[in-house]
């Protein structure tokens, strides 16, 4: 039983690999800019989902408040462009640093609070953020921040004739947040973080302090969190507060990742994976017809995968798998092990 | 001070109504744990039904109340028939996901059938009336809309703690299996639960367009206010819904109306983390 587990964690382990090495082909496969548009968006909102994941799947805090996180980074790159003028690196910096900040101070009161009224909190500080940010001027307020032209390059990371650049350094970004909790999974501090999932009493009493475990989780999701929005902002070369800091936003975080396997390492690539291209694909099909229809059929399809896969896309593969390991047994003749 | 009574007042006009859509969440969040993330858009379908009976047959939203909240009692039911029922018993987040999904389907299909323009009822029988008492001017549309709310969140009330269907719903809520054993079709329970907490929602919003814009987004407030009341007031408790209704309403209307429009919804959301820091359980939960 133990090799058959390390078996199948291998597999999954090499798919994975074997798809990292064929991805930074994707330019050259993709000459369609819409494709490749897909694709970064993919890879960034599975970065995304990921950096959720953290807290949210590892740590068991569901959390509605990333977008502020989110926002907090897209910000500081929008501003170091728009407001001063430089390049958008040390707004990144500062960007990740406040939004870790910000995570730590505004979940140290949270963490207090427990299940549904978490998360309704959450609700409320996003909220809270947009609409202080909309009637901020001095981070551009209602109207948001409009990126002027200037030279593209990786210096100021901005490319305007080719994806090519954004391409590789959402993979990058990819790899760097995917690194961090490939990492986390084998140390102690994962363990603490799924010891406090599981039960917090319980971890509490065999000296794990809980709340600190959860306030650097929390920190080290807010922080990967801000560098995904900054590099949206600068994918998108606006940053306005209804499309990086709201509830919508925040939702998406936790959609790719439940959809696709919370707390597991491939499950927010998956969930992207799925979710990314049925939302851009429908939008390109459907959206001229205008009145949403898109986001009509949209809205189905999130019902029907919830509710066939409640336990997202990594379930598909786990049934899969216990089918083909029954389907040996049965030919090998031996199905004692098989019991339940 | 005669400023301040009358800016209460108004405000708190509007909780009651918050506290009808918030009791209708209450009763679904109290007995399945499940989180109806459509709930806004519940509203929002009422409001159109209301707005077409009136706009179309001139039917006064005052006798629409019934119809929505019919319509809504049979949309929530079968939202439970067709969804929620597929997700009991699994993580708490695939039943909020799955009517996330519902409200994006709902609020696009008013989209795309009745277009995101503001619709308005005029010439209704209330429209434009006021009721004087004192110096104090109370809107008649939202002054019935209130009371229409009171009595709905009364008889909620009633329902729950005196029937024997209101016993057989709380024996659901604290433990479904036992309650299973001794004879309560649970499932059947779920089903008019979930189509009483439409019901409540049915007739806050069939109420409304005698005063209030219908457009597809109108629900969307309406449904996070409703979270914070049920959270505010203690998940499951039907008079702290009520209170923590009145309670946001009046301060959405001194702080939209003493600081600025624009903080009044930040200081209802900072009125609820307020609360909860100090009371992590809400006003009147344990």
């Amino acid at each position: 039983m133990q090799r058959k587990a390390l078996n199948k964690k291998d597999a999954i382990w090499l798919g994975f690999v074997a798809l990292l090495a064929l991805l930074p082909l994707a330019p050259v496969v993709a000459a369609n800019s819409f494709h490749m548009h897909v694709v970064i968006l993919i890879l960034l909102f599975a970065s995304m989902a990921q950096a959720w994941n953290i807290i949210g799947g590892y740590c068991g805090q569901v959390s509605f408040g990333h977008s502020v996180f989110f926002g907090i980074g897209a910000y500081g790159a929008g501003m170091a462009v728009v407001t001063y003028g430089v390049a958008p690196w040390p707004g990144i910096l500062i960007g990740v640093l406040l939004a870790a900040a910000v995570a730590v101070v505004i979940s140290y009161p949270c963490f207090k609070l427990s299940g549904h009224y978490f998360a309704i909190a959450t609700f409320a500080i996003v909220e809270i953020f947009n609409r202080s940010f909309m009637v901020w001027d001095w981070v551009g307020g209602a109207l948001g921040l409009d990126y002027p032209l200037v030279k593209e390059g990786l210096s100021n990371l901005m490319w305007y004739d080719t994806k090519t650049g954004y391409y590789y350094c959402v993979l990058i970004l990819f790899l760097l947040v995917f690194g961090v909790v490939r990492w986390l999974e084998g140390h102690r501090f994962g363990y603490y973080m799924r010891a406090v999932r599981e039960g917090q009493e319980t971890a509490e009493s065999l000296g794990v302090n809980s709340t600190a475990v959860k306030l650097a989780a929390m920190a080290l999701s807010a922080a990967l969190t801000a560098l995904c929005g900054a590099f949206f902002a600068q994918y998108n070369l606006r940053v306005d507060t209804p499309m990086v800091m709201s509830l919508d936003m925040s939702m998406k975080f936790v959609l790719i990742t439940v959809l696709g396997g919370s707390g597991t390492l491939v499950g927010p690539l998956l969930g992207a994976a799925v979710l990314i291209p049925l939302q851009e694909y429908t939008r390109a099909f459907w959206g001229g017809l205008g009145g949403g229809v898109d986001l009509i059929i949209f809205g189905l399809l999130i019902i029907l995968m919830v509710v066939k896969q409640p336990a997202g896309m990594i379930g598909i593969f786990h049934a899969v798998r216990k089918r083909l390991i029954k389907r040996k047994n049965a030919g090998k003749g031996d199905s004692a092990d098989d019991s339940p | 001070m005669e400023t301040f009574v009358q800016v209460l007042i108004d405000g708190m006009l509007n909780g009651m109504v918050y506290a009808l859509v918030a009791a209708g969440l209450c009763l679904i969040w109290g007995v399945m744990d499940v989180i109806n993330f459509a709930h806004g858009e519940f509203l929002m379908v009422a409001m159109y039904v209301s707005y077409w009976l009136g706009f179309l047959l001139n039917v006064d939203p005052l006798l629409s109340v019934v119809a929505a909240g019919v319509f809504i009692f049979i949309l929530g039911a079968m939202t439970y028939q067709l969804i929620i029922r597929y997700t009991i018993g699994k993580p708490g987040l695939v039943a909020l996901l799955a009517t996330f999904g519902l409200a994006i389907f709902l609020k696009n299909f008013c989209m795309n059938r009745f277009s995101p323009n503001f619709l308005i009822l005029t010439d209704t029988w209330l429209s434009d009336k006021t009721f004087q008492l004192g110096n104090l001017i109370l809107p008649v549309p939202q002054l019935a809309a209130a009371i229409i709310a009171l009595i709905v969140v009364g008889l909620i009330y009633t329902l729950i703690n005196t029937t024997r269907f209101g016993w057989a719903i709380q024996a659901t809520a604290m433990d479904r299996d036992a309650a299973e054993l001794m004879g309560i079709n649970t499932e059947r329970i779920y089903l008019m639960v979930f189509g009483i907490g439409g019901a409540c929602v049915g007739i806050a919003g069939g109420i409304m367009p005698s005063y209030l814009a219908v457009h597809p987004e109108v629900g969307s407030m309406f449904g996070l206010i409703a979270f914070i009341c049920v959270a505010m007031g203690g998940f499951g408790s039907i008079p702290g819904a009520l209170l923590a209704g009145l309670l946001v309403g009046s301060v959405e209307a001194l702080a939209g109306f003493y600081i600025a429009p624009v903080f009044k919804y930040i200081a209802v959301f900072g009125l609820y983390l307020a609360v909860v820091f100090l009371r992590p359980k809400g006003i009147l939960g344990w």
